[in-house]
């Protein structure tokens, strides 16, 4: 099981060396093997007498991650449906991409996304599972780019992404909510302790963060708008992702979690009132489209509500129906998305308005596509599996209970309206998708190429995949308990045993409701010209879109306008910025922890010349900041520096003294130096406010830091080593010149590097002044 | 005595910042170097003053004032020099290239 996850993973690395051949022969025949293996792989454990089976490989057992592949039936049917219809839409590839193309690209990406899928729904680990998560969504994204010199495809790409990432970041703090929770990373051990979470704290957090996750992923309303703008990738990846796998990711995520949920009133009223939402609203918005592959997006969007409301409904007749559904789907869905792009192929448009009569040009696409639309209508007919499981999606939408609550009772009368509008919205629509193209009048001027029949090669997936709507439509009785009985056991956590029957007897409610729709339908189709003017006029203005648009374009508004309030390139912005956080944040600690503390104790005794000193070198600091020539300013910070050697000499520090002395005079002479080529200084013409601030930040400062002296000066909490240094100079040194001995001998390290800052410093001096890019300038 | 001198220090410390603030170089370099004055005030304040005799070891004395701050001290002086050195040079060279001291006049690139 781990090589059939990894095989098309270990094959995106070989691709490239492929596709260097493919003038030979086309890169696609010589990986199609690689599906189809692992489809043949996985049905083997098809079977009424089906076991779950589980594979580990260690990957962080320090952090209780491993790759743990764990699969029962619904991971079963996911898998097949990955591998088969991977194969098919390989197979599709072939024809449908040129091989001018970088068909390289296009089948490592596809290869990643095929891994990343079977990974997701067969980790039974969750970060495993978020990993393989967001790989899918990075090679949606690829190959949404896939052909990124056109505009559109690049925009849908990051609409795509910026949408699945925000979901996929979301599904990992429920993760990491759940495993905190429960204290294991298997979604097994997570199922078995239900009660834990449904009781934690965090319960509706967890529940909303999987939410977004799955919402996100699944294109539910309102994250429903990446969808349509992921129809610029190339149609092979439409078909594959974006109708029969990626965008079921979210539905498995719920399918699987939802033994933990389904309890819970508010996971039903969530879930049932976003699909529900998403059902109706995206079949009416698909009615309004004009492009193929625009109706086919929000048809999925459409039928994943569906699934995602079933799934929300929770009884075992509708997880019953929700996993028939996800297999119905891929089918007709898969084979729909198809033949649009054969259409597009052979005629280069896929604009409905231009399209029509080409059934007698392309007799065997036309075929195909009436059983895909019929199904994906719900027509009530024998071989179609739509109408099953549209079926059954109304008999479980009727009486379900057991909640109390206005709102909940609400609710639960207004899902069966709702799921019939919803029906006959798709229907109208399906109807649309066909008549629309293949009946009509022919609109020979209007259709960039003449059109005609595809290669067989080309039709063989759509046929396959239609074989299996009708072959399902037929036996269903054999898919139910070779496949989907196992799988809906496996969401549903205990036995679910059903018939799936054409024929429920006129007094079935949901035979009656599918009469409505049908009926309805029809009426609506055949008037559809009488609306169109209130398709194009609603939503109109009321547009996702656009709300995506705009949030999109304020972040970045937003966030520029913050960047340049505060980069202004000011350098006096940015110290009054730095000064004023060391204000705000230590003078802050110090009031809200009572820090400060003024009684001095133990100090030295006052004498005369230190203080006239410490008063002159006072005067000169404030002179040297308000002096008005440049000398004056220069000469009347030599005596700040003087007067700091005279202190130096009172407290009994000769050393420092006469360093002080000497690198006084050489700054005060550099000084003097460099004032000869600067220009005098001016006089600060700048406004009240401006001086002001100035000023009340440095005294701010000032008195900061003297508040920070006088305590400090009090809490000594250690004794002082110096000592040591005292006791030892002679001993272990050999000198009697305590601070020289400390400055080579004790921290002889400290020395070597200032010497080393000297030394870079005079480095640098003499780099500024002799090396000059302008080589004849002055 | 210490008083005095963490309140010198501190007034030493709001004329640096003043002059960090001002929009000529040259005042700039100012505030610099009264900055590293008022710390160095700091450090040896902080080590407690007038507690014995310069620390040169001499027979009868049992007092010595703290060597550890001024050693740091002294380290901190010739670094500081170094640091002011080189920003008057680059002051110079700056004023050379630009014809400017002002710091609101320099600011670079269009695109920062």
């Amino acid at each position: 099981m781990v090589y059939a996850v990894f095989a098309p993973l270990i094959f995106a690395i070989i691709i490239p060396f492929l596709s260097r051949l493919k003038h030979k022969i086309h890169t696609g025949w010589l990986i199609l093997p690689v599906p189809l293996l692992i489809f043949v792989y996985f049905l083997q454990f098809v079977g009424s007498d089906f076991k779950t089976s589980i594979a580990t490989v260690d990957w962080i057992p320090s952090l209780n991650i491993s790759i743990d592949f764990y699969l029962d039936g619904l991971s079963l049917l996911f898998a097949l449906l990955i591998s088969g219809i991977g194969a098919l839409v390989v197979l599709y590839s072939i024809y449908y991409l040129d091989k001018e193309e970088q068909i390289g690209h296009f089948y490592t990406y596809l290869f990643i996304f095929m891994s990343s899928m079977l990974g997701v729904v067969l980790s039974d680990n969750v970060f495993v599972l978020y990993t393989f998560w967001e790989f899918t969504s990075l090679s949606s994204f690829l190959l949404i780019g896939y052909w990124h010199y056109r505009e559109r495809s690049r925009y849908g790409a990051l609409k795509s992404m910026l949408i699945t990432v925000f979901g996929g970041f979301s599904l990992l703090g429920g993760l990491i909510l759940l495993t905190i929770e429960t204290g294991t990373t298997s979604i097994r051990g997570m199922v078995e302790q239900a009660d834990v979470i449904v009781n934690s704290p965090y319960f509706l957090l967890i529940l909303v963060f999987l939410l977004l996750g799955a919402f996100t992923k699944s294109a539910q309303f309102p994250f429903h708008i990446w969808l349509p703008d992921a129809m610029e990738a190339p149609t092979p990846v439409s078909a594959y992702l974006h109708s029969a796998t990626m965008v079921k990711a979210g539905i498995y995520l719920m399918a699987r979690f939802s033994p933990i949920f389904s309890e819970v009133p508010i996971f039903f009223i969530l879930l049932s009132l976003f699909g529900l939402i998403t059902l109706a609203w995206a079949s009416y918005m698909a009615v309004r489209q004009t492009d193929l592959k625009g109706i086919l997006a929000f048809s999925t969007i459409s039928q994943l509500g569906m699934i995602m409301a079933m799934l929300g409904f929770g009884t075992s007749y509708a997880v019953f129906a929700a996993v028939f559904h996800i297999l119905n789907h891929a089918t007709f869905k898969g084979s729909l998305f198809m033949i649009a792009g054969i259409v597009d192929h052979e005629t280069g448009s896929r604009d409905i308005r231009k399209l029509g009569g080409l059934m007698t040009f392309m007799p065997m696409s036309a075929t195909l596509a009436l059983f895909g639309t019929f199904s994906m209508a719900g027509v009530p007919l024998p071989f179609l599996n739509g109408f099953y499981s549209k079926e059954m999606f109304f008999e479980s939408s009727l009486g379900l209970g057991g909640y109390s609550g206005s709102f909940v009772e609400g609710l639960v009368t207004a899902i069966p309206i709702i799921a019939v509008v919803g029906s006959i919205f798709t229907f109208i629509y399906s109807m649309y998708l066909f008549f629309g193209t293949f009946r009509g009048k022919y609109k020979e001027n209007e259709l960039p190429k003449e059109p005609h029949e595809a290669p067989f090669m080309m039709l063989v997936p759509p046929m396959i995949l239609v074989i299996g709507v009708i072959v399902i439509g037929l036996f269903p009785n054999f898919f139910n308990q070779a496949l989907i009985t196992h799988s809906a056991d496996a969401v549903y956590g205990a036995d679910v045993t059903k018939d799936i029957k054409f024929w429920h007897g006129w007094n079935s409610r949901a035979f009656q409701m599918s009469l409505i729709v049908v009926g309805v339908g029809l009426l609506l189709y055949l008037t559809k010209k009488k609306w169109d003017s209130i398709y194009n006029y609603f939503p109109g203005r009321l547009n996702l879109n656009r709300v995506y648009d705009w949030i999109v374009e304020k972040i970045e508004s937003a966030s520029n306008k913050i960047t340049t309030f505060y980069m202004t390139g000011s350098l006096r912005l940015y110290i009054t910025l730095i000064v004023g956080t060391i204000i705000l944040i230590t003078a802050g600690t110090i009031l809200f922890t009572n820090g400060s503390d003024f009684e001095i104790s133990d100090v030295s005794s006052i004498s005369a010349a230190e203080v006239i000193i410490s008063i002159i070198m006072a005067v000169a600091a404030i002179g040297a900041s308000i002096a008005k020539n440049r000398i004056a300013a220069i000469l009347i910070l030599g005596v700040v520096g003087y007067g700091l050697s005279l202190l130096f000499v009172l407290y009994s520090a000769p050393d420092l003294a006469l360093t002080q002395l000497i690198v006084e005079t050489v700054t005060v002479v550099l000084f003097l130096l460099c004032f000869y080529h600067l220009p005098n200084l001016t006089k600060d013409t700048s406004s009240i406010v401006y001086k002001g601030s100035n000023i009340v930040v440095s005294i701010a400062y000032g008195l900061l830091m003297m508040v920070i002296g006088m305590t400090a000066y009090n809490s000594r909490f250690a004794e002082t080593i110096s000592t040591y240094f005292t006791d030892n100079a002679y001993k272990l040194g050999g000198g009697d010149n305590v601070v020289n001995v400390i400055l080579v001998d004790f921290r002889g390290i400290d020395t070597l590097f200032e010497i080393a800052v000297l030394f870079g410093a005079a480095l640098a001096v003499f780099g500024l002044i002799k090396l000059r890019q302008d080589k004849g300038a002055k | 005595m210490e008083i005095i001198m963490i309140i010198l220090a501190s007034i030493l410390f709001a004329t640096a910042v003043y002059n960090l603030l001002q929009k000529q170089f040259l005042r700039i370099i100012i505030g610099t170097a009264l900055l590293s004055h008022g710390a160095h005030l700091f450090i040896l304040t902080m080590g407690k003053l007038k507690r014995g005799a310069p620390p040169v070891l001499d027979e009868g004395v049992a007092n010595y004032a703290d060597p550890l701050p001024q050693a740091l001290i002294l380290t901190s002086i010739v670094i500081s020099f170094g640091v002011t050195s080189l920003l008057l040079v680059l002051a110079y060279r700056a004023y050379k290239l630009n014809k400017t001291d002002n710091m609101e006049e320099l600011r670079g690139a269009e695109n920062e």
